[in-house]
């Protein structure tokens, strides 16, 4: 027996708005990620060009060469609107934050010897800068780019690289003289050899026009080789040596990679499907971009790999080449 | 750890600060082709202040929580019903024009500091205008959400959309957007920012989430509570950029003086649709639009232009207009909504009695003398079975697109028109602020998509006459335009009510 309570019961006029029904069927009902996201940016009857870029409409399917008859199409698996991501970002933030707490209460970074602390300054946290640039990039995105469903998740996208870049600041004020750490670190970024053809690729990166490619270039190329690189392989180099304190600061990072890459991937994958116009396009990005991103790592790989830097590259660019067979493009 | 406690303040300048780099592979001017051509001068971006001071961490946490207590109330308030607590259906007027005029300038807000937080060169400035970007996506989807239940059981939402680029009025608020996104990065920020968030905000926000609460409007409350937090963040923000750029250096005065003249002209205008909103659509009054602008403006927004004479700026050109103004523009929007309401998406009505009485209270013998007697003819008519609607297209000004229905400050009898040559074209303006805007920009004023005259041009799908227009709007008579006793809301509105009309008798709450 169920217990039956009454109320008033209104028969609503429609389940939802005409520019939500016109994708889903008329009488059906819309998630909430549908009405966030679907058709918010105006298409038409702009008033003015901008001044800071005449040749272009405020919104212009002609920022980016990749063609589609719906930008809209490029949505979000994980179907992140405002409320869903913070509530989501929150729950790990706080899963991220209890771990440095048991780093600091229980001394977990008293086991790293100053040698790998060395090596974690070396090896990863130069990374808070490139952060600042997939911050920098996904901006543009979001900024420059066509359609509510992708420019929205883009500045997600963004702002997570922003908290990226802050939990590589926050290992690095946990270690042992982190204040004068960050700006040694930040002399290794702009002039040790080991991270200049990173720097390059970002700032030639940073000033990409089109928007898709800048998306296949970050959150593709560069993401799908330095995440696995740092938080994956030098994580387990460096776990093995250090114990299990290091590993727990960088857990939000490996969380958020295998999370955002549904994102990437599914607009690469709609993107390639749309045409073979588009499929050439991308595959000639890749082929331009990848040897920039393989040539950013190497020096950081033989840096930590030494002997074993060539099989763990390969292992990384293995595993790109295959999320790339599997969405349509060539290996 | 053997290091020193960092206190919340240090700690973010860590955070934040010293992640941005000089490029060397590119040159910056190229990694940031935007924030020098308007001549704007900065000499040291790290003298910003972080309005702020929120690292990713502290933004999901606090940002999470207030986004669980709204949806909670939201869902609650769909499940109840809660559309029939509202003061009077004719209430949905004023939530109809939020959502096709208002939700998607939070959207283009949101593309507008993603645009500024890419290309500021400094690092402060980027994040604050990068978080402001999120909490704008946060209320144009949150505003979707709000009413997304009162689109279910009225018209007037489901086509929002739709008439967002295509409808004469919604083109007042949409081009005051893409003149304040097509503009300078510095622009922008004085735009939105100071001018808007700040400045005025208290005209715009106050009124609408007031409003609200007085109308037993429990979802768009909720939103404005939830938001409330964000817009004081915003408002930082809005007096920080302005500080922050007049301190830099002083050839920055008179851009920014240039800035703040046409900015606050063109925010006025736009609340002229607010200031009708609170005289005429709310069944329950909050106060009226003229004591609105003698304390926010008047009061207010004087003590503020007292503040930033240091700086050598002062009070915006015109103001002393807008303040003659007041007894008379809500009056006038009102008449031209009246009757023009058969080509737009929501409903319009005579004041009743007791709202005849409140007006005459609040605007004394301005309303006695010049618009009373209007109303009153326009209800001899109605009862006559003749409501007068227009059937034609207005006038509309060149630059703030608003129908040219303004009299001349000194003479309420008087069209106020302003015309000026251009390339051998006429254009037309409602004032002299409006004007200006115009002789400062003619490149740009030029392009402005002027629905009338597209709709003459044959570019509102052929549309010839005003009921072509309103079908080509999806906006038929009864469902979603014309007089809103003869609308289907009434008709909705009294079923629920067991045909008892619920119209209130008096103004106060």
């Amino acid at each position: 027996m169920s217990v039956e309570i009454k109320t008033t019961n209104i028969e609503p006029l429609r389940q939802t708005f005409d520019h939500i029904e016109v994708r889903i069927g008329k009488g059906k009902a819309a998630t909430r990620y549908q009405e966030a996201v679907h058709d918010f940016q105006a298409t038409q009857n702009f008033h003015y060009r901008p001044t800071w870029d005449p040749a272009f409409d405020l919104f212009d399917i002609r920022r980016t060469r990749i063609r589609l008859d719906d930008f809209d199409q490029l949505i979000d698996p994980r179907q992140y609107y405002y409320a869903p991501y913070t509530l989501q970002r929150a729950r790990q933030q706080e899963a991220q934050d209890n771990n440095f707490g048991l780093i600091e209460k229980r001394k977990l970074f008293e086991a790293i010897t100053p040698e790998w602390q060395d090596r974690i300054e070396h090896l990863v946290l130069p990374l808070r800068h490139a952060e600042w640039g997939a911050n920098t990039n996904n901006c543009y995105i979001s900024a420059y780019g066509y359609g509510a469903p992708f420019t929205s998740a883009a500045l997600m996208q963004a702002m997570d690289r922003l908290g990226i870049a802050q939990y590589l600041t926050r290992i690095a004020l946990a270690l042992e003289g982190g204040q004068q750490m960050l700006d040694r670190i930040k002399v290794a970024w702009l002039d040790h050899p080991d991270w200049q053809p990173m720097r390059h690729l970002m700032e030639d990166a940073m000033v990409t026009k089109d928007w898709f490619e800048l998306h296949l270039i970050q959150n593709f190329l560069l993401d799908g080789a330095v995440f696995p690189f740092a938080y994956v392989h030098v994580d387990q180099l460096i776990s093995a040596q250090a114990g299990i304190g290091y590993g727990l600061a960088t857990e939000f990072m490996r969380d958020w990679y295998a999370e955002s890459i549904r994102w990437t991937d599914a607009a690469l994958k709609v993107v390639v499907k749309f045409s073979d116009e588009n499929r050439a396009l991308l595959n000639s990005w890749v082929m331009a971009w990848e040897p920039r991103v393989r040539e950013a790592l190497a020096p950081l790989a033989n840096a930590a790999f030494g002997a074993n830097a060539a099989a763990i590259t390969e292992a990384i660019f293995a595993e790109l080449s295959a999320r790339r067979v599997k969405l349509g493009l060539a290996e | 750890m053997a290091q020193p406690k960092l206190s919340l303040k240090e700690k973010y300048q860590l955070m934040t600060r010293g992640l941005d780099w000089e490029t060397t592979y590119q040159p910056m001017d190229k990694v940031f082709p935007y924030d020098k051509y308007e001549g704007i001068k900065i000499k040291n971006w790290d003298k910003w202040e972080d309005p702020f001071r929120l690292t990713m961490e502290a933004y999901w946490k606090y940002q999470a929580e207030k986004e669980r207590k709204l949806y909670a109330i939201l869902d609650s308030f769909s499940q109840n019903n809660g559309q029939l607590n509202l003061s009077d259906a004719r209430y949905m007027t004023a939530i109809k024009l939020w959502l096709q005029g208002i939700t998607p300038l939070e959207y283009y807000a949101h593309r507008g500091f993603a645009h500024v937080g890419r290309q500021f060169r400094g690092a402060g400035a980027r994040v604050a205008c990068q978080m402001q970007a999120l909490d704008e996506l946060r209320h144009a989807q949150t505003q979707m959400h709000a009413f997304s239940h009162y689109n279910k059981h009225f018209g007037g939402f489901h086509q929002a959309n739709h008439l967002r680029d295509r409808a004469w009025y919604l083109s007042i608020p949409k081009s005051f957007f893409e003149d304040a996104m097509g503009a300078g990065p510095f622009e922008f920020v004085t735009s939105i920012s100071f001018a808007f968030e700040y400045v005025l905000t208290n005209l715009l926000f106050m009124p609408f989430v007031s409003g609200a609460a007085y109308n037993g409007d429990i979802a768009t409350t909720t939103f404005g509570f939830s938001a409330q937090s964000d817009e004081s963040r915003h408002m930082t923000l809005g007096i920080e950029v302005v500080k922050f750029v007049l301190e830099q250096h002083e050839d920055n005065v008179p851009i920014m003086q240039r800035y703040i003249d046409k900015w606050f002209w063109r925010g006025y205008r736009l609340l002229a649709l607010v200031g009708t909103m609170m005289d005429y659509m709310l069944p329950r009054k909050v106060m009226s639009w003229a004591e609105a602008w003698g304390i926010y403006w008047e009061e207010n927004g004087f003590a503020l232009f007292n503040d930033l004479s240091r700086y050598g700026i002062r009070m915006p050109k015109y103001h002393e207009v807008a303040t003659k103004e007041k007894m008379h523009i809500t009056h006038q929007a009102w008449s031209v909504f009246y009757t023009a309401c058969p080509a737009t998406g929501f409903h319009t009505w005579l004041p009743q009695p007791y709202e005849m009485d409140w007006l005459s209270d609040k605007y004394g013998e301005t309303f006695d003398r010049f618009y009373r007697p209007r109303f009153e003819l326009f209800g001899q008519m109605e009862k006559a079975g003749n409501r007068f609607f227009t059937n034609r297209l207005p006038l509309v000004c060149q630059t703030c697109q608003v129908p040219d229905f303004f009299t001349e400050v000194d003479n309420p009898m008087k069209q106020s028109v302003r015309h000026y040559q251009w390339k051998g074209m006429k254009f037309n303006f409602c004032s002299d602020g409006c004007k200006d805007i115009f002789v400062n920009e003619p490149e740009k004023f030029c392009q402005a998509y002027i629905p009338p005259q597209q709709i003459y041009q044959g570019n509102a799908g052929g549309a010839r006459t005003l009921p072509e227009y309103a079908a080509w709007l999806r906006c038929p008579m009864g469902s979603e335009a014309g007089d809103y006793y003869s609308s289907d809301d009434y008709q909705n509105w009294l079923k629920w009510h067991g045909g008892k009309d619920t119209t209130p008798s008096t103004a106060a709450a």
